[in-house]
């Protein structure tokens, strides 16, 4: 899983849960695997990501680099500020670990780069 | 005619023929294309004669349609052989001049639509074109100039007339992606499920959800992805869910008849990677589609999907009808969650208020319905206060039933009221099919329990798995 998909998912759909967001992230396998380079695309992505989510993520991995904490001014003509955005966003992937639900602790198992976010039928 | 803007004519595969309109209309307003009919054209003619602004539009037009074959510049159109040529004699030679310099190769192509003709009937075609002042030498591979002969002679290949009704002569613009249906056939594809949509009709539902670069396109039951490939294709960025765990990981029975188990690597983005679209798949998740797990201001800039009718798979949802159930403690490992039936109207209901929610304004949603022929009526399609319904072509699928490929565009965000539970009024499909099928109560709930035991089978191995 990317950090790009991490940083759209919640676990509001359990019951009681009212926010669910960030999901907390526990990796036991992280890959990095090599994706064109689009910045069109990522620019048109930044403005939908939420920053320290994603920063936070990309920190808990041990990813983050030099990332800057904050988005930059005028990003869509910093490629190398692209080019970092597009490497957290897309490149780091999460192969096997849990995703965390933050108000309840429910685990979601990832396997094999896929989360399985099924509940059960006690908890929707 | 106004010499301003030329004529065309544009070529179509004969095959779900009532696409082809809901394709050009969407591709159309993709490209801010403007495109005129000279003639209206009939459902069951393969042709169009069109006009259009500039040549590029048509180029365009073409590099993005599957149910073009071919597009020429229009020079000359008669209802006989010999009006055709009167006309071209006739054709304003300044304008394409140019077309027979010296230097310029070319080629005459003959083509009779639904009829034989000889080898030699052909070369006299061409040669009755001797009065074009062509000056290059003849290329039959690569030639600078290719021109057109048509002679149309209905589309009933068993019984032609004698005489064409149509003749056309014109000069070859482009061709449509029919190689590119071939490029992604099922056969020759890594991982296929029973419900994989065939490449033709993936890449008309991509167009018609007017995927275009950098579009993040969602399927929520996204089986083995087979609409993503086509969405990825035009430069969607893609996601996709669905409730098997083992389909998502290519766990499931094989579905080629010659295989006996599936290979180790079948996935969703297997097939990414074999058509050199990996840099397209963002993530696949496990997940029940009533329960959203999205984040609430995220937005999809397309959506499309085949959901389950409930006839090769179940309907599905996680639920239980059981008051305060609790699971216990003990059993959570191995738990398997408990299903209750998600009805058609629910899912489509589902499938519209998650996409008011979470789709751009303009976005499409493009599905698959299923429907009784008799039945049918455009009352009875699933609706929603933030969209129009764009296009709504048939496929048949057996003498009473069939189903319609159904776009949605997104004209407004929706009220607090129009987010919260939104139930269409549909009939159930599924109770029809078995009626029509005159199944006797104790087949179909042998059948279904049949189908729900195969669901329980399929949970337990991917538990085992986790
Ligand atoms: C008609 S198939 C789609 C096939 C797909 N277009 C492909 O290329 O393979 C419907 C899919 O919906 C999934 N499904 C059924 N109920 C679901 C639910 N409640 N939530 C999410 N997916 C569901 C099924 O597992 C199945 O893969």
């Amino acid at each position: 899983m990317k950090l790009l998909t991490h940083n759209m998912l919640t676990s509001k759909c359990i019951k009681g849960v009212s926010v669910g967001y960030p999901l907390k992230i526990n990796a036991s396998d992280v890959k990095e695997t090599e994706i064109d380079f689009n910045p069109e695309f990522v620019s048109k992505m930044i403005p939908k990501l939420d920053w320290p989510v994603l920063y936070e993520a990309a920190d808990s991995l041990g990813k983050v680099g030099d990332l800057p904490k904050n988005i930059i001014e005028n990003f869509e003509n910093d490629e190398d500020f692209l080019k970092k955005v597009h490497h957290i966003m897309l490149e780091v992937e999460i192969v096997n670990g849990n995703l965390i639900c933050p108000e309840t602790g429910r685990k979601f198992p990832i396997n094999n780069g896929i989360p399985n976010m099924l509940l059960n039928e006690d908890e929707i | 005619m106004s010499r301003s803007c030329r004529s065309y004519l544009l070529w179509f595969a004969q095959e779900h023929t009532e696409f082809r309109f809901a394709e050009i209309k969407s591709l159309l307003s993709l490209f801010k294309i403007e495109m005129r009919f000279i003639k209206q054209p009939k459902d069951i003619e393969p042709y169009w004669l069109v006009e259009f602004n500039s040549e590029n539009d048509v180029k365009l037009l073409a590099s993005r349609s599957v149910s073009l074959k071919n597009c020429m510049e229009l020079w000359a159109h008669g209802k006989t052989v010999s009006e055709l040529h009167r006309k071209m004699k006739e054709y304003p030679m300044h304008l394409i001049k140019h077309y027979f310099e010296p230097s310029k190769s070319f080629k005459i192509e003959v083509e009779t639509f639904c009829k034989h003709v000889s080898q030699q009937e052909k070369v006299s075609k061409i040669e009755a074109f001797s009065y074009l002042p062509m000056c290059g030498r003849v290329d039959l591979k690569q030639p600078d100039v290719k021109m057109q002969y048509i002679e149309y002679y209905g589309i009933e290949a068993n019984n032609p007339p004698e005489e064409p009704y149509d003749v056309f002569f014109g000069r070859w613009v482009t061709s449509g992606l029919r190689q590119l249906i071939k490029k992604l056939s099922l056969k020759t594809r890594k991982f296929i499920g029973n419900t994989s949509m065939d490449p033709q009709l993936s890449l008309l539902m991509a167009n018609q959800a007017k995927i275009t670069e950098g579009d993040i396109v969602l399927d929520p039951f996204v089986g083995s992805g087979s609409l993503l490939v086509a969405a990825a294709q035009f430069g969607g960025y893609v996601l996709g869910t669905d409730i098997d765990y083992l389909m998502l990981h290519g766990r499931t029975r094989p579905t080629r008849i010659k295989q006996t188990i599936r290979e180790k690597d079948e996935s969703v983005k297997a097939n990414m990677e074999q058509y050199d679209l990996s840099h397209r798949y963002l993530d696949v998740l496990v997940n029940d589609f009533s329960a959203s797990f999205w984040r609430n201001d995220f937005k999809f800039d397309a959506i499309i999907t085949d959901p389950p009718y409930g006839i090769r798979e179940a309907t599905e949802k996680i639920g239980t009808l059981k008051k305060n159930y609790k699971v216990k403690e003990e059993h959570l490992p191995t738990h398997i969650p408990a299903k209750i039936d998600y009805g058609i109207s629910n899912i489509y209901g589902d499938l519209l208020l998650f996409a008011a929610k979470h789709l751009k304004i303009g976005g499409c949603v493009v599905c698959w319905f299923p429907v009784f022929r008799e039945d049918y009526n455009e009352k009875c399609l699933p609706s929603h206060p933030c969209f129009t319904l764009t296009a709504n072509s048939e496929q048949g699928l057996s003498k009473v039933t069939s189903r319609r490929l159904l776009t949605f565009e997104k004209i407004r965000e929706p009220t607090v009221e129009e987010m919260q539970q939104y139930t269409c009024n549909i009939s159930d499909f599924r109770e029809k099919y078995y009626e029509a099928r005159e199944e006797s109560r104790t087949e179909r709930r042998l059948r279904e329990s049949k189908i729900r035991q195969d669901n329980r089978e399929k949970h337990e191995l991917s538990k085992s798995l986790t």
